[in-house]
């Protein structure tokens, strides 16, 4: 008896916890659909007619056809690249362990908890000439990632045997062979933890753009929604479509990708 | 083996892009942070110490915001810590079933951008309409409502309280790892010995939990020192600069173009992150070895 009351006051515990960390996403999509009216008040009714509109409004008013590629482009180009130079380096920094390389590691690493000086960086973006350009802000998100990239990638080949390289090498492959034919495949898992957390991450990225992207053409989801709600802030209807079609896509790779965001977040946090 | 195996220029690529667009910036902030630099004039010079002094020196309205942004990473750092143990304990101890359903939807929030749960607690947090009020006032606790980000005594609480929400279920699935860890012979061997529920809490989880929590409280740290997007949607820093925190002031000196100061600044917050970077990776290495 004790132990069944005890039961249902953890499975209430966890609903009500639940509850209060789902209310504000439920909150926006429910409001996304409702009459400026009626989304006044950011409300948990649901609306009397479902306003579909309200996307197709968003859509064309705040140029979100525009500011979703820009988006897309940035996250999947800058995690290419930020995920295969850091594959690349992480690789030989873990197999050869010269106390340069070790040396090496451990700065990049660092790079994990260094915060970035944006207004120094304005200026090697201006001599640089990619301060205001899409190459530019696509660059420095891969760099952005890079640190955490190695620190994951580098445990990672740690654990693939080195008979396979021996085996490569005797056999007369050359280093990039090896790399791409022997190390590359089995890499896959990391890589695509590391990738998913760097589509989420430049995804919702904000401050980047918002330091070196003047230009409206230029703008990601991110920008482009804090614009549109200094615009239209008396319209909670406008802006939570808005934000429903922002987090969208984060959510859907969210479910679909679980595993492999909780294998990421939990490596070097707990051994295993 | 060795270099012809495992030639260095496969490392440069990330070596470049993170010295010149990361490391060099920070270099060059050490520079700059002595100088006058300013969007006004093209002329950059020397000045010494004196974009310090400004900032610490009392009564001009630096000293505040190094205190908030204090004040938000401690606070958050205790309350994530706190309810993310007791989250993750309960998850993995007390619940049987549902417990990884709870787990997808607690973590949810630490997948949406920032500055979207910003402007959804904008608002939530509405003194007049805001959910947060309209249920207080619903459930007859109506005194408890408060003017959350408006008040100057209640905006920081309400900033602090916005991120734990969001950053909670990051920790909890962190420190739910290393629970699930521990080997489960401990626990029986408590039971037989008569010891369960608080006391194996006390005595095995916490004990062994240590170097995780070790971890999750420098991810907090550093996470808390740079808050920037919720502070700067939610507030600005107001009311009045009572919300202020280190990286929203960079960003106010850099938009007013006193780019000497601003970067002085980063140079501060550089010096204070890279001792704390120091602990991270040790504490990593000892977590990993252990």
């Amino acid at each position: 008896m004790k132990r069944t009351l005890r039961g249902l006051l953890y499975h209430a515990i966890a609903l009500v916890v639940s509850l209060i960390m789902f209310t504000p996403v439920y909150l926006v999509f429910v409001n996304a659909l409702k009459t400026k009216a009626e989304a006044s008040s950011m409300g948990v009714e649901l609306p009397a007619v479902p306003q579909w509109q309200n996307f197709a409004t968003v859509i064309e008013r705040g140029k979100l056809v525009t500011a979703f590629g820009n988006s897309l482009l940035y996250a999947v180009v800058a995690t290419l690249i930020g995920t295969s130079l850091a594959a690349l380096a992480a690789y030989v920094l873990s197999r050869h362990r010269t106390r340069f390389n070790r040396f090496i590691y451990f700065l990049i690493i660092a790079g994990i908890a260094m915060p970035t000086n944006f207004v120094t960086l304005t200026k090697v973006m201006q001599l640089t000439h990619l301060i205001n350009t899409q190459v530019g802000i696509i660059i420095l998100y891969a760099a952005s990632q890079i640190p955490f990239n190695v620190f994951l990638i580098y445990a990672f080949v740690e654990t693939l045997p080195r008979e396979l390289d021996e085996a490569a090498i005797i056999d007369g492959c050359s280093p990039l062979r090896l790399f791409f034919y022997v190390i590359y495949p089995l890499l896959t898992p990391v890589l695509v933890t590391a990738g998913v957390l760097n589509l989420l991450g430049i995804w919702n990225e904000f401050l980047l753009p918002l330091y070196y992207l003047n230009r409206s053409t230029y703008w990601p989801m991110t920008l482009a929604v804090y614009n549109f709600f200094g615009q239209f802030q008396s319209d909670w209807s406008l802006v939570s479509a808005d934000v429903v079609l922002t987090i969208l896509p984060v959510i859907v790779i969210y479910l679909m990708a679980q595993r492999f965001i909780l294998a990421g977040m939990t490596t070097g946090a707990v051994k295993g | 083996m060795g270099n012809k195996a495992y030639p260095f220029y496969f490392v440069s690529g990330a070596l470049f892009l993170y010295l010149l667009f990361y490391v060099l910036p920070s270099v060059m902030g050490f520079f700059y942070a002595f100088t006058d630099w300013n969007s006004f004039s093209s002329a950059v010079n020397f000045v010494g110490l004196a974009n310090f002094n400004l900032i610490f020196s009392a009564g001009r309205g630096y000293l505040p915001f190094l205190k908030n942004t204090i004040v938000f990473t401690v606070a958050t750092i205790v309350l994530k810590t706190v309810i993310a143990l007791g989250l993750a304990v309960l998850l993995t101890r007390g619940l049987k079933h549902l417990a990884h359903f709870h787990r997808v939807i607690m973590y949810l929030p630490a997948v949406l951008p920032m500055l979207v749960v910003s402007l959804i607690f904008k608002s939530i947090l509405n003194p007049a309409t805001g959910l947060l009020n309209t249920s207080l006032r619903a459930a007859g606790l109506g005194f408890l409502a408060q003017k959350w980000l408006v008040d100057v005594r209640w905006a920081m609480p309400s900033i602090i309280g916005v991120d734990t929400w969001r950053g909670v279920g990051y920790i909890m699935v962190i420190l739910i790892a290393g629970i699930q860890a521990i080997p489960r012979d401990y626990y029986e061997a408590a039971a037989i010995d008569g010891a369960s529920g608080w006391r194996a809490f006390l005595h095995i989880t916490l004990p062994l939990l240590m170097p995780v929590l070790t971890v999750t409280t420098v991810l907090n740290l550093l996470h808390g020192l740079k808050v920037f997007d919720i502070v700067f949607v939610l507030t600005n820093g107001g009311p009045g600069r009572a919300t202020d925190t280190v990286y929203t002031v960079i960003f106010d000196e850099f938009s007013k173009g006193r780019y000497g100061v601003a970067t002085a600044l980063s140079s501060v917050l550089f010096l204070i992150m890279i001792g704390l970077g120091y602990l991270v990776i040790r504490s990593m290495h000892r977590s990993e070895a252990g």
